[in-house]
């Protein structure tokens, strides 16, 4: 498969030992339910460089969506330092947060979050429209990412006249529109059958053999073997980090 | 524009999922538009109609009644009558710079009117030639009001009201034919044009007879006016010309010009400030009745954003998670609530002209004179412009609120949401 984009742009600079892609030091974040407090992530510390593959795994309630919140600036740490790109982001204006969201994470969920009342292609071209991308280029660009994840002909669908595994691809093309430093994905085979799994994690491995920095949530020791790092979660630190063979 | 139509696109399906309570939303927007169209084009029917009968009197005029003095002047005991003679009436329009015109009134409530067989007991007024601006008496077509030669001749000329000339002569013509005065043969000379009075004194208009004052004199002996009425040269002057004319009269009467008894003024400029303060507060009462309704409809409004806005929690998480800014949040739920609060607004204002217009029809056809003094009700420009603006300020204000609300979670939490 051919994807354009981050290879020239990452090529030297993923081995280099400067600055990382993403950097967290010390992350608490408490959830604050009237009554109780959880603690769902208790100093946690971890450092991703660019065109790195990885993978968190941990039981259930460990923290992972809630780090995956925090890595995508979906939420905000109580306590502890995140740099993205060596931009420190406690603090950072609502908008300002929007901006990084749009343009440098991609995100792809477990279930889906296609929006019901756009097409699958206005769907792609949303994140493009938030950026500012005129019209053309908008258009463009959304072709291509269809024909990347191979859904020309389904443009014009809505998003339940999809399969599982056709609306994980748009989402992903959805993910690319606006060239983003990383992609988040939360147990993205986790409502897919085993074959449309096997071809979304084979998608992932193309992307990060292009250039692309991933982080991939999972349960499946098995899809998490594809990665080449995995980052073992547990009560809201990490326990175990390795590389994999 | 796709942006737009997108953005417009991204929540229009808001008020897809709850159509009943749509409906009924916008249906209290376009009651409250009604509403407020008709209160306000009332309260300017109202507003026009008591205009011109303020009108029928006379514009911007003062008449004075004479009094007693109520302060001892000049070695002269208080408690003495003034009185006024015709000749008062030139020597105020002398002394007096800022008077335009004046005219002496002389009354005799009791004269008996024959024509033929008819014969009535009526009010019989003499007066200058000017009481004709002054009080605006406009003769019917194909007559005239008293002159000036009418005046030095002492003619015995007469000027019908218009009520008076049918009960004396019917559907003849009466211009030109004799009427007999107190057994004194007169030619009618005029007939009044019909016009609305909604104030007087000494009966309507339309209801006597009037000829010079000349003539009124000799033919009845009197001596000492019953009223004198005058305009002063613009209403900034009015209050100066009150002064130099109570100066006047009080040098040569020897009263005190600051003794408020010694004349009675009747100051309808006055009056018509103060009927404009009365208005201007009905008119405000009217429309805040009407705001109210209409702000009754806004909170329907903003309800209904408020649950669409919860309904779709979670698809404005997703939005955020693409990277929109504020703006794009709030903005299609703020133009989804204007558009909402306009499509009841529109068929309100729809509603209303037709029923205002169906209404001054039947008050146009209507003889009673309560519907005429209420007046017939009318749309102006600032009634539409007042009622567009409520609606888009509603409108805003319903959606604001909302807005704000789902602006401020965290895309977390919004993502979370089921
Ligand atoms: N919004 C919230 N309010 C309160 N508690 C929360 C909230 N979100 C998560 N938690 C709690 O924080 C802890 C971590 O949750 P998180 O969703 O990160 O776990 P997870 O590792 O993703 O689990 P799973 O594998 O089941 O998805 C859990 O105990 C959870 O109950
Ligand atoms: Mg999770």
């Amino acid at each position: 498969m051919f994807w354009n984009g981050k290879n020239g742009k990452n090529g030297g600079k993923s081995e280099g030992n400067g600055h990382h892609l993403i950097d967290l030091q010390g992350i608490r974040k408490v959830y604050d339910t009237g009554a109780v407090k959880v603690e769902a992530l208790r100093g946690l510390d971890l450092a991703v460089r660019e065109n790195e593959f990885l993978a968190i795994v941990g039981p259930s309630g460990s923290g992972k969506s809630t780090l995956m919140n925090i890595i995508g600036c979906l939420d905000t740490a109580t306590e502890g330092s995140y740099r993205l790109r060596g931009e420190q982001v406690a603090g950072l204006t609502i908008d300002r947060l929007a901006e990084i969201r749009n343009k440098r994470v991609g995100f792809v969920f477990q279930n889906f979050n296609l929006l019901p009342q756009l097409t699958a292609f206005e769907n792609v071209e949303l994140p493009l429209l938030f950026k500012g991308t005129p019209a053309r280029q908008r258009r463009e660009r959304v072709e291509l990412l269809f024909e990347q994840v191979g859904l020309s002909d389904r443009m014009l669908h809505r998003p339940v006249e999809l399969s599982g595994g056709e609306m994980q691809r748009v989402a992903i093309a959805r993910a690319l529109a606006c060239e983003p430093d990383i992609i988040l994905a939360d147990e993205p085979t986790g409502n897919l059958d085993t074959t449309s799994g096997r071809d979304i994690i084979g998608m992932f491995e193309d992307l990060w053999r292009k250039g692309h920095t991933l982080v991939l949530i999972t349960h499946d020791p098995a899809i998490a073997r594809r990665a080449r790092r995995i980052v073992n979660v547990q009560d809201g630190t990490v326990v175990s980090d390795e590389a994999v063979a | 524009m796709k942006a737009l139509s997108l953005i417009v696109r991204l929540f229009r399906g808001a008020a897809k999922i709850q159509r009943k309570r749509m409906i009924l939303t916008a249906t209290a927007i376009a009651w409250g538009t009604v509403a407020i169209i008709l209160l306000l084009s009332f309260g300017e029917g109202l507003k026009r109609s008591l205009e011109t009968g303020r009108r029928g009197l006379g514009e911007s005029i003062v008449i004075i009644w004479m009094g007693e003095t109520e302060k001892a002047f000049a070695g002269l005991p208080a408690g003495r009558p003034i009185r006024l003679v015709p000749d008062d009436v030139e020597l105020v329009l002398e002394g007096v710079p800022e008077l335009a015109s004046a005219s002496g009134e002389m009354h005799n409530w009791n004269v008996q009117l024959v024509n033929g067989r008819t014969a009535l007991n009526k009010r019989v007024v003499g007066v200058h030639p000017a009481y004709r601006d002054l009080r605006t008496s406009y003769a019917q077509a194909g007559g005239r009001y008293i002159d000036e030669l009418d005046q030095r001749l002492k003619r015995r000329v007469v000027f019908l009201g218009n009520e008076l000339a049918k009960d004396l002569f019917g559907k003849d013509d009466p211009v030109g034919k004799t009427l007999l005065v107190a057994d004194t043969p007169f030619t009618v000379i005029g007939v009044l044009q019909k016009k609305k009075q909604m104030s007087m004194y000494g009966g309507p208009d339309s209801d006597r007879a009037t000829i010079p004052l000349s003539t009124f004199e000799a033919m009845f002996g009197r001596r000492y006016l019953s009223n004198l009425v005058y305009q002063p040269t613009s209403v900034a002057m009015a209050p100066v010309a009150k002064r130099h004319l109570m100066e006047v009269l009080g040098a040569k009467y020897r009263f005190d010009p600051a003794d408020t008894r010694a004349l009675y003024f009747w100051d309808t400029i006055e009056d018509a400030k103060m009927m404009n303060a009365i208005m201007i507060g009905i008119e405000m009462f009217l429309g805040m009745i009407g705001a109210l309704t209409l702000i009754i409809g806004g909170v329907g409004v903003a309800n209904i954003m408020f649950a669409a806005v919860t309904h779709r929690t979670r698809e404005i998480g997703v939005q955020m998670a693409l990277g929109a800014r504020r703006v794009y949040i709030t903005g299609s739920i703020v133009l989804e609530s204007v558009a909402l609060t306009f499509a009841g607004g529109v068929a309100g204002i729809g509603i209303g002209v037709a029923v205002v217009q169906a209404l001054a029809a039947v008050q146009a056809r209507a003889k009673s004179e309560a519907m005429e003094f209420l007046g017939a009700p009318t749309i102006s420009i600032p009634i539409a412009v007042t009622t567009v603006t409520l609606l888009g300020l509603i409108g805003l204000a319903a959606g604001y609120f909302p807005a704000r609300r789902a602006a401020s979670v965290q895309p977390a939490d919004a993502l979370r949401f089921e």
